[in-house]
C-alpha cells in the first residue's frame, strides 16, 4: 500500500513537472507585467521578466511560483501601494528592483510582503525607497537571502528594511539595510537565525528584537546606526561573532539589553561605539572572548543585572571599562584582560596576582555629576584613581576580577 | 628686537640647562613608545606628563633666566632701545628656546612613533601650553621685585594650575551639582591653559565617551571643531594676555 501510495505521488509529481511551463514577461508583448503573468501561470510554472520598467501596484502572487528577474527588471509601485505581495507557500522570488512603495501611518506598506506563507525564498533582489522592505507576517522556513534594501532615509517615513512579525524558522543571510527605521526587526519570532549582514546608518537599530526567542545572529556588521542592535524582552538569544562599529552619540549603544535571560554574547568585537553593551535588568547573562576597542564604555552594567559571567574579554583603550549605576556584586567578572590593570605577576603565569576594580572611582563621580566629563585624564582623577587602588575601602566594594589576565586573549 | 632674541637663544644654548630638559623629555617619550606596544596608550601617558613637566619647566626656567638677565636687561635700557623691543626679545628668545626643547624633546619622538591626529594635537597643545607658561613666566617677573619671590610666584601659578585648580573644580561640581553647570564648566576650562590642552588631547583621545553626554551645549561644543577652535584660541590669549600685561608693567617700572 506505501509503495502504491508512492509510486501515485511520483507520477503527481512527474505529471506536475511535466505541465510546468515558462512564461516570460516583456514590454510590449502579450504578457506586458507580471500581474497578467501571474494570472495567466498554473500552480510550479516559471516566470521570467526580462529587463524593463514595470508599474507593480501589489501584484498578489497566489499560485506556487518561481518568479526570477532577468537583468534586474524595475517594478515601480509609484507611491499607490505595495510592490508584491505573496500569498502561497513554495514561491521564489529573485533578481528584482522593487521601488517607491507607499508609505503611511495606518498600514506598513512594503516592497514585498509575505502572509502566511511557509517555504517561500526571496533572494537577490533590490529595494529602493520603500516604506518597509521586506516584511514577513505569520511565516515559517522562509529564507531571506543577498537582498539589499535602501529606505526613504527621512526619518518620519522610515519603516523597517527586514520586518518579521510572529515568525519561526526564518533564516536572513546576507543582506544589507540601510536608511531605515530599523535595519532588521523581530517581533515574536523563534528559533530563527539571521547570518553575515550589514545594516549601517539606520535611524533606529541595526537589528531589533521584541519578544523573540532563541534566535541566532552571527558575523554580522552593524555600524553607524541609531544604536547598533538592541535586544529587549527576549529569551535565550546567541550574538556570536558580529561586529559593532562606530555607532555615535548621547544613548547611543553598541548593542542595547533590556529584560533579557539565559542569552548569550560571545565572540564579537565592539570598536568605537559611545556604549559598548549596554545592560538593563538582564539574568543570567553570558559575555565571554568579546574584544571592546575604543568605546566610550566598554560595558555599562545597571544594577539590575544578576547572575552575569563575563570571562575572557578584551578591553583596551576604552575610556571607561565597566560603570553601573550600584553595585554588581551578583555578577561574575574573571580571566579578563584589563588594559589599565596595573597589577604584577610575581609567578609568571600570566595572571595578575592582585584583583582588579574595573569600576573607577572616577567613573563613580561621573555617574553623579556627569559634566566632570571635562576633568578626565586631568592630575586630579589620576590622583583619585590611584588613591582608590591603594585603598580601596575608600569606595564600597564592588565588582572585581580575581584573575585578570597580563597579555590580551589572542583572537 | 630680534637681535636680542638671537642673543638670548645664543646664551642658553650655552647654558645647557634647556639642552638637559630636552634631553629628559626625549627620554621620557622613548621609553614609553617602546616599552608599550600600544600607542595610544603611550600617547596618554606622555600626555600626563607633558601637562606637568612642560608647564613647570616652562614657568621656573623663563622666571629664572628673567631675574639673572636683569643686568643685561638694565644695560639695554641704558641704550636707546624702546622697553617695548627689550621685553619682547626677551620673551621671543626664551619662549623660542623652550619651545625647540619641546619640539625637540617630544614632538620629533612622537611624529616617529605615533604621527596621528591624537600625535599632532598633542604637539599643538604642549607647545601652547610651553608659550602660555613663558608668557605667565614675564608677568610673574615683572610683578615681583626680586629673583626669590619672582620664582614663588612662578611656582604658586604652576602649582595652581596644573594641580589644585581640578581639585577646586571637583569641589565645585559636588558643592553646586543640582544646577545647570554646563556653561559654567566650559567658562570654567577657559581659565586654565593646563585644561585648555587637556582637552583639546581629549578631544582625540575620547571622543566616544564625550559624544555620551545628553546635553546640547556639550555636544554643540565637543562634536565638530567647536571645541578645538575654542581651546587654541583661548590658548593663544594665554599666550598673549600676560605678556602684554608684563610689557605695561615694564614700561613704567623702576629698574
Amino acid at each position: 500500500m506505501k509503495r502504491i501510495s508512492l509510486i501515485c505521488l511520483f507520477a503527481v509529481a512527474v505529471t506536475v513537472a511535466s505541465h510546468a511551463r515558462t512564461l516570460v514577461v516583456a514590454v510590449d508583448t502579450a504578457l506586458p507585467d507580471l500581474k497578467a503573468a501571474v494570472a495567466e501561470a498554473a500552480d510550479g510554472d516559471t516566470i521570467k521578466v526580462k529587463k524593463g520598467y514595470y508599474y507593480s501596484y501589489n501584484t498578489l502572487i497566489t499560485k506556487r511560483l518561481t518568479i526570477i528577474g532577468d537583468g534586474y527588471p524595475v517594478l515601480d509601485a509609484n507611491y499607490k501601494e505595495e510592490v508584491v505581495t505573496i500569498l502561497t507557500n513554495g514561491v521564489t522570488f529573485s533578481g528584482f528592483v522593487l521601488k517607491n512603495s507607499k508609505t503611511g501611518s495606518m498600514r506598513d506598506y512594503a516592497g514585498i510582503r509575505l502572509h502566511k506563507v511557509h517555504n517561500v525564498t526571496i533572494s537577490n533582489n533590490r529595494l529602493i525607497n520603500n516604506f518597509f522592505g521586506i516584511y514577513l507576517s505569520d511565516c515559517d522556513h522562509v529564507s531571506v537571502i543577498g537582498n539589499t534594501t535602501s529606505g526613504t532615509g527621512t526619518e518620519l517615513t522610515a519603516g523597517n528594511g527586514i520586518h518579521a512579525w510572529q515568525c519561526h524558522d526564518v533564516i536572513i543571510m546576507n543582506n544589507y539595510s540601510t536608511r531605515h527605521r530599523d535595519g532588521i526587526y523581530f517581533e515574536f519570532v523563534k528559533k530563527s537565525r539571521i547570518i553575515s549582514n550589514t545594516s549601517e546608518r539606520n535611524f533606529r537599530y541595526g537589528l531589533h528584537f521584541m519578544f523573540s526567542d532563541d534566535d541566532l545572529y552571527q558575523k554580522n556588521t552593524f555600524r553607524n546606526n541609531g544604536s547598533g542592535v538592541a535586544v529587549m524582552y527576549s529569551k535565550r538569544i546567541r550574538m556570536f561573532d558580529n561586529l559593532f562599529i562606530e555607532n555615535w552619540g548621547s544613548s547611543i549603544y553598541g548593542l542595547l539589553l533590556k529584560d533579557i535571560t539565559r542569552s548569550q554574547i560571545v565572540g564579537n568585537r565592539f570598536v568605537r561605539n559611545t556604549t559598548g553593551i549596554y545592560m538593563e535588568g538582564c539574568n543570567l547573562m553570558t559575555a565571554n572572548n568579546n574584544t571592546f576597542i575604543n568605546n566610550g564604555w566598554a560595558m555599562r552594567i545597571l544594577a539590575n543585572c544578576e547572575n552575569g559571567t563575563f570571562e575572557r574579554n578584551n578591553f583596551e583603550s576604552n575610556s571607561f571599562d565597566v560603570t553601573t549605576n550600584g553595585l554588581l556584586n551578583l555578577n561574575k567578572f574573571d580571566q579578563n584582560y584589563w588594559d589599565k590593570y596595573e597589577g604584577y605577576d610575581l609567578n609568571k603565569d600570566g595572571t595578575g596576582d592582585v584583583p582588579y576594580r574595573p569600576v573607577s572611582l572616577y567613573a563613580q563621580i561621573m555617574e553623579q555629576i556627569p559634566q566632570s566629563v571635562m576633568l578626565m585624564r586631568s592630575f586630579m582623577v589620576n590622583l583619585l584613581d590611584k588613591v582608590e587602588r591603594a585603598i580601596p575601602s575608600l569606595t564600597p566594594e564592588s565588582v572585581k576580577d580575581i584573575n585578570p589576565k597580563m597579555k590580551p586573549w589572542t583572537r | 628686537m630680534f637681535k636680542i632674541a638671537k642673543y638670548i637663544i645664543l646664551d642658553i644654548i650655552r647654558s645647557k640647562v634647556l639642552i638637559a630638559y630636552t634631553l629628559l623629555l626625549a627620554t621620557i617619550c622613548t621609553v614609553i613608545f617602546l616599552s608599550d606596544s600600544d600607542v595610544i596608550k603611550g600617547l596618554v601617558s606622555i600626555t600626563t606628563i607633558v601637562m606637568i613637566i612642560v608647564p613647570l619647566v616652562s614657568i621656573i626656567y623663563a622666571t629664572t633666566y628673567y631675574f639673572n638677565a636683569a643686568e643685561f636687561t638694565e644695560l639695554l635700557v641704558s641704550q636707546p632701545i624702546k622697553r617695548r623691543d627689550i621685553l619682547l626679545g626677551e620673551y621671543l628668545g626664551i619662549s623660542s628656546s623652550i619651545l625647540g626643547a619641546f619640539v625637540l624633546g617630544v614632538c620629533l619622538p612622537v611624529a616617529l612613533f605615533a604621527l596621528s591626529a591624537t600625535g599632532i594635537t598633542l604637539m599643538v597643545a604642549g607647545g601652547l601650553v610651553t608659550l602660555s607658561f613663558t608668557s605667565l613666566a614675564f608677568w610673574a617677573s615683572t610683578k615681583t621685585r626680586d629673583k626669590s619671590k619672582g620664582i614663588g610666584l612662578a611656582l604658586m601659578i604652576w602649582f595652581y594650575a596644573a594641580i589644585i585648580y581640578d581639585a577646586l573644580v571637583l569641589l565645585f561640581l559636588f558643592t553646586f551639582s543640582d544646577y545647570p553647570l554646563e556653561k559654567a564648566m566650559i567658562v570654567l576650562t577657559a581659565l586654565n591653559p593646563v585644561d585648555l590642552a587637556r582637552i583639546m588631547i581629549l578631544l582625540k583621545l575620547d571622543i566616544s565617551a564625550l559624544m555620551g553626554y545628553t546635553g546640547a551645549l556639550y555636544r554643540q561644543f565637543f562634536g565638530s571643531g567647536t571645541g578645538i577652535a575654542f581651546s587654541v584660541s583661548m590658548l593663544f590669549i594665554w599666550s598673549v594676555l600676560p605678556v602684554l600685561l608684563a610689557l605695561k608693567i615694564f614700561s613704567k617700572k623702576d629698574l
